[in-house]
């Protein structure tokens, strides 16, 4: 099971394939939306790779409450345990 | 009493698509038309769709006329008569009527009378659907020819000033001849449906629905009661979707399928000349790519910069442009992928005619 440190790295990676954005901005009280611009859709495909990455489920409604970078990591840790 | 043995019909070994037509009707609707409607600009769209105009069908041009455009240019490359198929097939959710179909009317008009005709209601997947029931025909010697023809009207389905599909679709037509073949022309099927997903794409109400608020807003409006009228100026049923739900189950999913269908025709990525998905977003499209591992040789059809999402129609019509612009792909192999409202989904490695 990842830890959060390692949650987080994985994320910005899967972030930084995405949209080209350099995996150190990715930080926990960034916004996925304001901060780091990233649209709907693009929040789908990094929603996606990290289920495939992380091994779990992240639900659609669940997707519209994961507004931080550290709500997404805090979710994928929850669900991993 | 013995029972006699009951005869049977032939079959044939292999069927291929021996010829392919298009119609593309002639208004041209550019992103900045579409900003007149919602709240967006080009660059907006431009991004998040890859989409740069989509044709649109006048008023005055039906389903089954386009399907008829595509399908006389269809039946002229396969070389055959109408009255030669063996069956008429259309693919559509924008015919406005429940019954008769699409397919019993164009049947008519090309002369093919009387081969069997029937529309199939697979949305998006419809024109995938239709090569699985056409192949299946022809190698159970059911038919020799088989007419596919993916039409779609959607412009008569849609609302301009919603924002989740309606800026995404386009009319047109494809078609398909399908006959016997000594070699493999079309791969296995794959192909499903997933109906807890019911509702993510779909009509705003029901047919029952309509006629229900019809008859009150007329009683409404004899009483003097306009109240009711007011709500129904919306009246018409159009298609709405969810988009999220929809691009996760389009990438992720349908990335699946479409390597299952690579699997079950015995063949990899790199045996692939083309990949012809379903034009549904650019956005999902290069997913796709990327999920499946496609090498930079196969080509990608991306006919929806120009044409937008035309549904059932969507990968005929990318066919028949990416062989115009590439003709020497003819011959090779192409995995095709359709997937849309049910949620259902048709996927097969077929040989470009």
């Amino acid at each position: 099971m990842a830890s959060n440190e390692e949650i987080l790295a994985g994320l910005a990676e899967i972030v930084n394939e995405e949209t080209g954005l350099a995996p150190e901005s990715v930080e926990l009280d960034k916004s996925f939306t304001e901060d780091l611009d990233i649209d709907s859709i693009s929040m789908m495909t990094i929603v996606v790779n990290a289920e495939e990455k992380f091994g779990v489920r992240i639900p659609d409604e669940e997707v519209k409450n994961l507004k931080t970078v550290g709500d997404a990591v805090s979710f994928i840790a929850g669900a991993q345990a | 009493m013995s029972v006699p043995t009951l005869k049977q019909l032939p079959v044939n070994q292999h069927s291929r698509i021996i010829g392919l037509g298009a119609f593309r009707p002639d208004v041209i609707v550019t992103n900045d038309d579409v900003c007149q409607w919602i709240d967006s600009s080009d660059e907006w769209i431009r991004q998040r769709t890859g989409i740069v105009t989509r044709h649109r069908a006048a008023a005055n041009v039906s389903v089954i006329d386009m399907a008829e455009g595509a399908a006389r240019e269809a039946l002229q490359q396969a070389g055959i008569e109408a009255s030669q198929l063996g069956a008429v097939i259309v693919s559509t959710v924008t015919h406005p009527y429940a019954t008769p179909s699409a397919a019993a009317a164009l049947a008519d008009r090309l002369g093919a009378t009387p081969a069997p005709a029937f529309d199939i209601s697979a949305a998006c997947a419809g024109y995938c659907y239709g090569i699985a029931q056409a192949d299946a025909l022809v190698r159970a010697g059911t038919a020799t020819y088989v007419l596919v023809v993916g039409a779609e009207k959607l412009s008569d389905v849609i609302d301009n000033h919603e924002r989740t599909i309606s800026f995404l679709l386009g009319d047109g037509a494809g078609a398909v001849v399908i006959g016997p073949s000594d070699t493999p022309g079309i791969g296995p099927s794959v192909w499903g449906s997933d109906g807890s997903k019911w509702d993510a794409i779909g009509m705003t109400r029901s047919m029952l629905d309509v006629r229900d608020l019809s008859i009150a807003a007329r009683q409404s409006d004899e009483s003097g009661d306009f109240a009711l009228l007011e709500e129904v100026q919306d009246l018409w049923p159009t298609l709405r979707q969810d988009g999220q739900t929809v691009f996760r189950w389009a990438v992720w999913e349908m990335a699946k399928m479409a390597q299952q269908a690579l699997e079950v025709a015995g063949i990899t990525a790199d045996d692939l000349a083309a990949f012809i998905p379903h034009q549904a977003n650019m956005r999902i499209i290069d997913e796709m790519v990327k999920k499946l591992k496609l090498p930079e040789s196969v080509t990608v059809a991306r006919d929806i910069a120009d044409a937008g999402n035309t549904s059932a129609a969507s990968i005929p019509l990318a066919t028949h442009r990416l062989l115009k612009e590439n003709p020497e792909l003819s011959g090779g192999l192409a995995l095709q992928i359709g997937f849309g409202a049910g949620l259902v989904f048709g996927a097969q490695v077929i040989v470009l005619p």
